[in-house]
């Protein structure tokens, strides 16, 4: 299918917009009514057609108004996209990855012509026509990473492997659910995931590091996470907070459908064949309360598990002090009926809403 | 004298032991203002070590230096400031030789700059070492100028470099040897409680 780019913002005015088509593809990342910390992977071997699964690096109606928001924090603070020294190979891996994945996945909008270390990347899109030299930087407007990561929607950190751990040391972070790469990159697994509350001592980690170590070329894995954002903001940084924090109090019972979002990432863990890095990609969809409440199962699935959530979570994921106004506004979706498992719609199955 | 215990905390903030004399061709000791103390109990387990030692001392307004020199090591400087002495220590660890041992002993400020100096001159971690003596100051990033604030006492605090007034993390970054310091009053602007001294 051909895909009609959206002309939208992800700030000021935000005047991002679902349609009915991303609405139904959501990720809602709930399987059954309530939500605990696990090491929830799965391999990333496609999906039910059409869903945010079925391809490698799922492209849809955001991409285009996205890359033009990531192009505008990196201008603002560059120190978003960093990689030490010794990750440039990785980057050169990643670049073909993404090159490659993209003009097989879609075919009508990204092309790749190779001819021996002559590369050419047509991208319809973004309007880009490059010809350039394979692992020769001087051949491209910037580093390897960097220049396919402004043409990739999502985060990307690229993990360096050494002494049996992970490594943050390079990466492209400009729609991250606060957390700092400038911060942060240099880290091994542990570190960087020090803040997380409960799940340390739940021994996640550690579980989750050893299948990530193992994970082959080839044999891509994925999970999903959450958070909540108010207003469609993709830079939720650190580094800006002291100027999208006060945004988060500006929820009132009438507002919150629109403005109150649901941030899911859809992260996947590809390993690279020269580097033998590995790549963190963290795609993030948004989706606002009332977009989401347009699927019957959703809604009663969202207020039980935003009610139930343990109150460290909800502290960590920044909502502990809107819980009670989302409460009050989703428990009108919420008709204690039973819901089917798993995460799809199930809109010819599952009940309407039996509640005025 | 006895020494702080700092709470459990999360993994990335540092953990710090206690100096022991290690076997060693030649033995570079860093230190700043109580750190000092350190030194000397580390002598008194094995002054040989005196004969191969370089010791680095940063007073910063304490007076063991007299004690310090009274031990004899084979090379002595004082520096006014940690920047300062920078240039020379990364001098030394350019050109050690193999089997140097590297101990730090002081602030965690002092530790974590000159622990990344020696990493990024190749010594392997397994010949540094670290005590923490002193003072509880943190060295802190903010994350929103980037701005580090030294010798930082209280939460919350006010950034040196933009103003703000952070609130002190756990997190900790080696690659800047810094903790992370966030805006306190982003949602709430204005309402920044009283300061209080760190672990009281
Ligand atoms: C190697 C790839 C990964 C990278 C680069 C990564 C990175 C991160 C970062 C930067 C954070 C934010 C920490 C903060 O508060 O500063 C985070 C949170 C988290 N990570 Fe990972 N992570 C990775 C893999 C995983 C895996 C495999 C799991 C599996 C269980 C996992 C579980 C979590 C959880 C549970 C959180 C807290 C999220 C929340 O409650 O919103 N991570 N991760």
């Amino acid at each position: 299918m051909t895909i009609q780019f959206n002309e939208e913002t992800f700030r000021d005015d935000y005047s991002f917009y679902n349609s009915d088509w991303a609405i139904k593809r959501f990720p809602f990342p709930f399987h059954e009514d309530s939500y605990m910390y696990s090491v929830n992977m799965e391999q990333h071997r496609g999906g039910p057609k059409g869903s945010v699964y079925e391809m490698r690096f799922d492209v849809d109606e955001h991409y285009v108004s996205e890359m033009r928001d990531r192009a505008m924090v990196l201008a603002d603070d560059p120190l978003r996209c960093q990689s030490l020294p010794h990750m440039t190979l990785a980057g050169w891996d990643l670049l073909e990855l993404i090159m490659v994945s993209k003009s097989e996945d879609y075919p009508d909008l990204f092309e790749l012509h190779r001819d021996g270390n002559q590369w050419r990347w047509i991208n319809k899109p973004l309007g880009i026509d490059d010809t350039f030299t394979f692992m020769d930087e001087t051949t491209l407007p910037y580093g390897p990473m960097e220049y396919i990561t402004r043409q990739a929607q999502g985060d990307f950190c690229v993990l360096d492997q050494r002494d049996e751990m992970l490594w943050m040391d390079a990466g492209m972070v400009t729609t991250q659910a606060d957390w700092s790469l400038d911060f942060d990159i240099g880290m091994n697994f542990f570190e960087w995931h020090a803040p997380v509350p409960l799940a340390h001592e739940m021994g996640i980690f550690k579980r989750a590091l050893k299948f990530l170590l193992n994970i082959q070329q080839g044999a891509p894995a994925r999970r999903l996470n959450w958070t909540m954002t108010v207003n469609p903001l993709l830079d939720t940084s650190p580094e800006n907070y002291h100027k999208w924090g006060i945004q988060k109090t500006t929820l009132t019972p009438e507002n919150i459908g629109s403005k109150q979002h649901l941030r899911v990432e859809l992260q996947s863990f590809f390993r690279l064949p020269r580097s033998n890095a590995l790549v963190f990609p963290i795609r993030c969809y948004l989706c606002s309360f009332q977009d989401l409440m347009t699927v019957p199962k959703w809604g009663r699935r969202l207020h039980r598990v935003v009610r139930d959530l343990p109150v460290e979570l909800a502290t960590y994921k920044g909502f502990i002090d809107n819980r009670p106004m989302m409460l009050d506004y989703l428990e009108q979706f919420d008709d204690g009926l039973p819901t089917s498992r798993g995460v799809f719609p199930d809109l010819e199955t599952e009940p309407p809403l039996t509640k005025a | 004298m006895s020494k702080f215990q700092f709470p459990e905390s999360i993994k990335s903030r540092p953990v710090y032991g206690t100096l022991e004399p290690r076997p060693g061709k030649a033995h570079l000791m860093i230190a700043d203002a109580e750190g000092a103390e350190a030194i000397l109990d580390l002598a008194a387990q094995d002054a040989s070590l005196m004969a191969h030692a370089h010791i680095i001392y940063i007073p910063k307004g304490t007076d063991f230096g007299d004690k310090l020199r009274a031990l004899n090591p084979a090379q002595y400087y004082e520096g006014p400031s940690y920047d300062a002495s920078v240039q020379r220590l990364r001098h030394v660890l350019a050109n050690a030789h193999q089997g140097l041992q590297v101990y730090l002993t002081g602030t965690e400020g002092l530790m974590g700059q000159a622990q990344n100096e020696a990493m990024q001159a190749g010594i392997p971690h397994t010949s540094i070492q670290t005590e923490h003596r002193g003072s509880v100051a943190r060295r802190m990033q903010c994350v929103h100028c980037k701005g580090i604030t030294e010798d930082v006492m209280t939460d919350p605090f006010v950034c040196s470099h933009c103003g703000l007034n952070l609130f002190v993390r756990d997190h900790y970054s080696r690659r800047l040897a810094a903790y992370q310091g966030v805006c306190i009053d982003a949602e709430d602007p204005g309402n920044v409680p009283e300061p209080k001294e760190l672990y009281t």
